[in-house]
């Protein structure tokens, strides 16, 4: 068990250095210069004034260093929890932009990942014992499951937003409004939420049904159903047996999404102008804000990693067949 | 009389018709008899084996009855089979080594069918008699991934006859395993019944030298129909109907060298049973066919508890 889960740790930390160094790679090589839209946006027009920005700017990012230093002091800066400043939103630091964003994509996230997950996968289990369920939702299904997430955000924001006008299509809440805990702004707050989660929700259903309902179908033919039904044990307990086999690979299935769902929840946040990590990643690519850009990311990898260890965790816990593995020397 | 089944039709449906796998079956179990069923892949025993326990989504039950005990088993109504399963009819299924659910203990998994089933308890009865078969009351904390094939094997003979049931139907129980293995199996089967944990016993195989190791009677069907029955001995030393006097020739014979005399087969197929010819089923492969043969003969006794079908037995 032990070595079970000091190499899955090791494994870990060698994805959280790749995806640490190619997220700090990337803003650098992208093409821009972020100091030269700092100097354009501040609009000044003295040569001599430009010229005194341009070297404290470059001084102050540490642009004037040669590259391996960059990278050894962005890993140090990094440990002791400093992400640099926000170009973008100058001079903010990058983690309060970031820690002020997290809460709406988590808001987002979590409910739309697990609710689309235990929903999904309960209703393809139902799904597969019933025909006319089968022959009729399970399309639909793969259908929603086949839709690219920001069309169909696109898609819900111009049904239930601009035609029917039930629910706002921009923001997280009323733009005449202060974030409070009032009874008018977690409304309106909820109201703002409801049609980016719902678009994230079907997308992810659709598949976790289709999957869910292929493997129980697979699971009712299993020789220990065979068997159990030649003993005349109830349908009740072989269902439950079935299901609970059939969700195992459903478990690996969501550590294998993770990363799609939250790509996806990024580029739903902005259709919706949802003010999370997605609509930060925009900003900062727009605004050539390496340090906001670098922190985003590695919010987001860290997340998944975390995410992805824990599900680890969960199937030995479910499945026996992994512990045992553990006792040898697989 | 313990089992006894009566004109047992049981037809599989496909697209290009109905395969009349068993096609007009009559016979009958004593009690404490263990009854070898055999008969060439295709010949409709697994089928009957089937029948009796488990009809299942595309075997439809055509006609005829099937008694036990003097009870009437509702073949074709799958719920009101389960009364009768595991308690008076009972299958050792020819995939023990997947029939054990396999994320759950096995203590766990069985108590949770004894509980499904309306027997409360029940642990110390498993556990002696898994001390019947060699294994120790530990396999009960232990997950099927964790035991060898022949522990699974007799794991499942266990479960399958934990409630003595009145008919043990062990389908190709031996056909996955090495020879000194299905000695073993073997054995236990016959220990089932001279223990009195099953009252009679229908061992289903292709092989023939086998089954008559251990059962009182063979019966041998082909096509769908019965060919003949007979006590063991019998059956083996002076078979009566062609295909099973052909059946035991090829079996190979002990102080026989086969490089010097080639083992003798049965030339031809079984006829297709989609649309089956009528009269006897063997008679395009038959050496002693006549004209008699285009029509059906009787399942009919010859001598006392030898049964054949066919027009040249007496």
């Amino acid at each position: 068990m032990r070595r079970y889960f000091g190499r899955k740790l090791l494994v870990y930390g060698l994805t959280f250095f790749v995806a640490v160094t190619v997220n700090w790679m990337i803003p650098r090589f992208m093409p821009g210069d972020p100091v030269q839209s700092m100097l354009s946006r501040a609009n000044v027009a003295q040569p001599a004034a430009v010229e005194a920005m341009r070297a404290h700017y470059t001084a102050m990012f540490g642009f004037d260093l040669p590259l391996w230093r960059q990278y050894l002091n962005f890993w140090g800066s990094l440990l002791r929890g400093d992400l640099g400043i926000s170009i973008w939103l100058f001079p903010t630091p990058v983690t309060d932009v970031i820690v002020r964003a997290v809460p709406y994509t988590l808001g987002l996230l979590i409910p739309s990942i697990l609710l689309s997950w235990v929903a999904g996968n309960r209703f393809g289990a139902f799904a597969a014992r019933r025909k006319w369920l089968d022959n009729t939702v399970l399309p639909l299904g793969y259908v929603l499951t086949a839709t690219p997430y920001m069309w169909l955000a696109i898609l819900l924001a111009w049904a239930f937003g601009i035609i029917a006008g039930i629910f706002p299509v921009a923001g997280a809440y009323g733009y005449d409004l202060q974030p409070s805990w009032s009874g008018e702004f977690l409304g309106s707050l909820a109201q703002h939420w409801f049609l980016p989660f719902a678009s994230l929700f079907l997308v992810a259903f659709g598949g976790w049904a289709i999957g869910m309902r292929n493997m129980i179908i697979y699971e009712l033919e299993a020789d220990y159903v065979n068997y159990l039904r030649a003993l005349g044990a109830p349908m009740r307990l072989v269902r439950r047996y079935a299901f609970r086999n059939a969700i195992l690979p459903q478990v690996t299935g969501l550590a294998l999404q993770l990363g799609v769902l939250v790509a996806g929840a990024l580029v739903t946040e902005i259709v919706f102008s949802y003010p999370g990590l997605g609509h930060l990643i925009l900003q900062a690519i727009q605004n050539q804000d390496f340090f906001l850009l670098q922190g985003t990311f590695l919010f987001v990898v860290v997340g998944v990693l975390i995410a992805n260890f824990v599900i680890d965790i969960a199937y030995v816990l479910v499945d026996p067949r992994t512990r045992t593995g553990m006792g040898g020397t697989a | 009389m313990a089992l006894s089944v009566t004109d047992l039709r049981v037809y599989y449906q496909t697209l290009r018709g109905e395969v009349k796998a068993l096609d007009g079956v009559t016979f009958s179990v004593a009690d404490g008899e263990i009854m070898g069923l055999a008969g060439e892949s295709g010949s409709g025993k697994s089928t009957l084996a089937k029948s009796l326990i488990r009809l299942d989504g595309r075997m439809r039950h055509a006609g005829g009855t099937v008694e036990l005990d003097g009870r009437t088993l509702p073949i074709a109504d799958d719920r009101a089979m389960d009364e009768f399963r595991f308690r008076e009819v009972s299958l050792i299924p020819q995939y023990s080594m997947s029939a054990l659910n396999p994320t759950r203990k096995i203590g766990k998994m069985v108590g949770e069918l004894l509980a499904a089933r309306g027997v409360p308890g029940g642990t110390a009865e498993l556990e002696r008699r898994l001390e019947l078969v060699g294994l120790s009351k530990d396999v009960l904390g232990r997950y099927p991934i964790e035991l060898s094939g022949g522990m699974k094997q007799r794991v499942v003979m266990v479960v399958s006859t934990l409630l003595n049931p009145s008919l043990l139907i062990a389908d190709e129980v031996t056909s996955a395993l090495d020879v000194s293995s299905q000695k073993a199996v073997a054995t236990t089967l016959l220990g089932f019944r001279d223990h009195g944990l099953v009252t009679s016993m229908m061992v289903v195989t292709h092989d023939i030298s086998l089954v008559y190791q251990i059962a009182d009677t063979i019966l041998v069907m082909y096509a769908g129909r019965l060919a003949e029955k007979a006590p063991a001995e019998v059956l083996v030393t002076a078979p009566r109907h062609p295909y099973t006097r052909q059946l035991v020739s090829a079996l190979p014979e002990v102080g026989v060298r086969y490089e010097d005399r080639r083992l003798a087969g049965i030339p031809g197929n079984p006829p297709s049973l989609l649309n089956p010819p009528g009269g006897c089923r063997f008679r395009d492969r038959c050496p002693v066919a006549f004209e008699q043969c285009a029509e059906q003969p009787p399942f009919a006794e010859v001598a006392p508890g030898h049964l054949v079908a066919c027009w040249k037995a007496e």
